[in-house]
């Protein structure tokens, strides 16, 4: 699926347009010393996944442009999240880059003063690419990448807008429109529902803390805000409690029994196997769904925008970086490498396998990269939900705690409990954990 | 007891000692490494969870002294409370179970029939399974839309069952798991004490006419207790620590339904990185073990006196 001549055709402009310049005799521009750092070795720690293997496997090229050695493991998401935190408290990481889910770590790793400045790197031509400008990432990006001085600590990776998922077999079946807002979401579930044939009208995460991040759609849709100005959290408020009875009212009666209990993958697999109708998750599960051996579905999957709920219409959004361990003693050729993770090259790669979505608005608006990508019903719903995108989670440290308490008592609506007692009840947990890290 | 009667004549000579020269005892190089080692992985990771426990330390932050406040916060701390529920239902359900079949296994294993050998082989094979890796196969069974476990249940005209994706039979499924894999260690330990019982006692009961429940009542079950203590003492161990069926299976959801306290502990620990509470949990956790042990080794010796006082 990766379309491979024409990123190396882009890499070869992007080069010589920069030697173009040079030629001109505009203010003289220095040409980044890809060589400079030949024969360093740098070690990587990913999380398993897409972007990882994007990196594995093209990463020879790395080595071929700058003579650099690079070793590179994957580690499954929880756990390399747990040993980047405890190599990192130790001081002495055995990685020199990082790969981080911002959603999760981006506090955490700032008030450890885990990585290293990329400011100056960014701003010295001799290491950086003339089409890497700070302004190319999208305003998601810079926010979780820049510290609150305005340091770029990582460079943003990939993204993860959630989107609608739908399958138009089923619609047309019973006659019904793609909705647009919530509430008709909600109806066309009902509609969608035929609970003796096994098919259900919605279906999404109900497993405690995986939740979250569908929960928060509505939540944002609904007008919620995580924090007020001082820091407080704000999730027990009429934005949430209406959010909650939506998540209530669409998992208990239009999706599969045993909901409370799905992840991803069991969305996913529903999904797939034609059982339900409407599916909201992150983007990246296009490829699943697209591929015959593993999907009933294929080419019947529409892909569209989380619908507008009464106070607007977003996007929850999440994402990865690629960071440079503070403690690393190499760090310019840690700086070339992340350079070239985020790269054109690499994330129209990234983009046309469907793997994850570039944080960079020149890869994701560039026609001849967009020509690569097979599925453009998706590529669409990407684009737009890059324009109603916002963060999905609170930006705190303890995240997980937030995911968990707050993600219990969502669940726990599902078998009938009230959803403003519960919601109250987690904030009142949530809010000594809270104020405890932001103390010390 | 046997542990007693070896110290007694060390003690003996140790009383002797002031007699003798003073000097190092000539054995203490050899007892010196295990020293280190027991020193090294068992006091003073203790030492060291125990000071942990009494401070505010949480990974990327400074740790300050707070004394007990980390053990104050446990009882006021309702996923604590509802994870030593959790962890109280889910063993005992994990002993009893496995027990009670194992020992019916095993009294049919113990017959004579044709292909024994080959069946008791296959009766053993789950024991031998990796844990994670039959908990996914069963998280997949347990599917209510998918699984073949409501399948199963449809032919027999039951209705689809939810699980493990429902609070109030989660915990049930999963013991339902942990009794598949370990019925047959229970069967294996009782089989043992099964071969060791005389047959004697077993003709005499045929004579007078006892049935065969009567025969089991009172025949085989007093003699093989002491062999159900052992397996009943091994499942409780392994129970109360169980982590990784049910992390891999419904890592402590729906919601909290079925978070035990190891599933609790390593949230707090390793996906919190709160240390210093985390340990709090680790030492109350290990004295909820002791207690539970020192029940188990007071009913043992209760046991031990009654058959004392019965003359055998």
């Amino acid at each position: 699926m990766v379309n491979h001549k024409i990123s190396r055709r882009t890499l070869l402009t992007g080069t010589a347009a920069a030697g173009a310049l040079s030629l001109t005799g505009l203010p003289a521009r220095a040409e980044v010393n890809w060589k400079k750092y030949a024969g360093t070795k740098l070690e990587v720690i990913l999380a398993k996944g897409p972007r990882g293997d994007n990196l594995q496997k093209h990463v020879k090229e790395f080595t071929e442009l700058t003579g650099i050695q690079v070793e590179s493991e994957q580690i499954p998401e929880q756990q390399q999240r747990q040993k980047v935190v405890i190599e990192l408290t130790s001081g002495r990481p055995s990685f020199d880059v990082v790969h981080l889910s911002y959603h999760v770590q981006k506090r955490q790793f700032e008030k450890g003063g885990w990585l290293a400045d990329m400011t100056p790197f960014l701003k010295d031509p001799t290491l950086t690419a003339p089409d890497l400008v700070e302004s190319d990432f999208s305003a998601a990006g810079l926010q979780y990448a820049k510290n609150d001085k305005g340091q770029m600590l990582s460079l943003p990776w990939s993204v993860d807008y959630f989107i609608l998922y739908y399958n138009k077999e089923l619609f047309e079946k019973k006659g019904v429109a793609v909705p647009k807002t919530l509430d008709e979401m909600a109806a066309a579930a009902e509609k969608l529902t035929d609970a003796k044939e096994g098919i259900y009208g919605f279906v999404g995460r109900g497993l405690r803390n995986a939740n979250m991040a569908m929960w928060s759609n509505f939540f944002l849709n609904y007008g919620g805000e995580f924090l007020d100005a001082k820091g407080n959290i704000l999730t027990d408020g009429p934005e949430a409690i209406a959010a909650t009875k939506l998540y209530q009212t669409l998992l208990t009666k239009s999706a599969p029994p045993g909901v409370a209990g799905f992840n991803w993958m069991e969305s996913m697999a529903s999904f797939t196997q034609g059982r339900s109708a409407m599916w909201i998750d992150g983007v990246g599960w296009a490829p699943p769904l697209e591929d015959p051996a593993a999907s009933r579905v294929v080419g019947k999957v529409g892909y569209t925008v989380v619908p507008a709920g009464p106070k607007g219409q977003y996007s929850s959004t999440y994402g990865d970086g690629i960071g440079i361990a503070a403690a690393s003693k190499n760090k310019e050729a840690a700086y070339l490498l992340c350079q070239w993770v985020v790269s054109k090259t690499q994330g129209a790669r990234l983009l046309q396998a469907g793997g994850g979505v570039p944080f960079r608005n020149s890869i994701l608006g560039d026609p001849e990269i967009q020509r690569g990508v097979k599925t453009k019903e998706w590529l669409q719903s990407v684009i737009d939900s890059g324009k109603i995108s916002k963060l999905g989670l609170p930006v705190v440290i303890p995240v997980a705690e937030f995911r968990d308490i707050v993600g219990a008592a969502v669940t726990a609506t599902l078998s009938g409990a009230d959803p403003a007692a519960e919601l109250k009840k987690a904030n009142d947990q949530y809010r000594p954990i809270l104020e405890r890290s932001e103390k010390t | 007891m046997s542990a007693l009667t070896q110290t007694t004549p060390g003690a003996a000579q140790s009383d002797a000692a002031p007699e003798k020269e003073l000097r190092p005892p000539s054995y203490w190089p050899f007892v010196v490494p295990a020293l280190v080692v027991v020193l090294a992985i068992i006091i003073f990771p203790w030492v060291f969870t125990i000071w942990m426990s009494l401070n505010e330390w949480k990974v990327g932050s400074s740790t300050t002294f707070v004394g007990f406040s980390n053990y104050l916060r446990l009882t006021s701390d309702p996923r604590f409370i509802e994870a030593i529920g959790h962890t109280l239902v889910y063993t005992a359900l994990s002993v009893l179970l496995p027990l009670a079949l194992g020992t019916f296994a095993a009294v049919v294993f113990h017959q004579k029939f044709p292909g024994r050998g080959f069946l008791r082989g296959v009766f053993i094979m789950p024991m031998m399974a990796t844990p994670v890796a039959i908990a996914l196969v069963w998280t997949m069974m347990f599917h209510p839309q998918l699984g073949v476990l409501n399948y199963l249940l449809s032919l027999v005209g039951i209705p689809a069952q939810l699980w493990v994706f429902h609070p109030a039979t989660v915990i049930p499924s999963l013991v339902l798991v942990e009794t598949w894999q370990w019925t047959p260690l229970v069967m294996l330990i009782v089989l043992g004490g099964l071969a060791a019982i005389p047959t004697e006692p077993y003709e005499s009961a045929q004579i007078d006419g006892a049935s065969l429940w009567q025969v089991f009542r009172f025949i085989t079950l007093p003699l093989i207790m002491p062999f159900l203590f052992i397996a009943g003492m091994i499942r409780m161990i392994d129970a109360v620590k169980s982590f990784d069926i049910i992390f891999a299976i419904t890592q402590g959801g729906p919601g909290s339904a079925s978070e035990t306290i190891n599933i609790y502990l390593y949230s707090v620990a390793f996906s919190y990185y709160d240390l210093g509470y985390g340990s709090a949990i680790a030492v109350v956790f290990f004295l909820l073990i002791v207690l539970l042990a020192a029940v188990m080794l007071y009913a043992r010796q209760r046991m031990l006196w009654t058959e004392i006082a019965n003359g055998t």
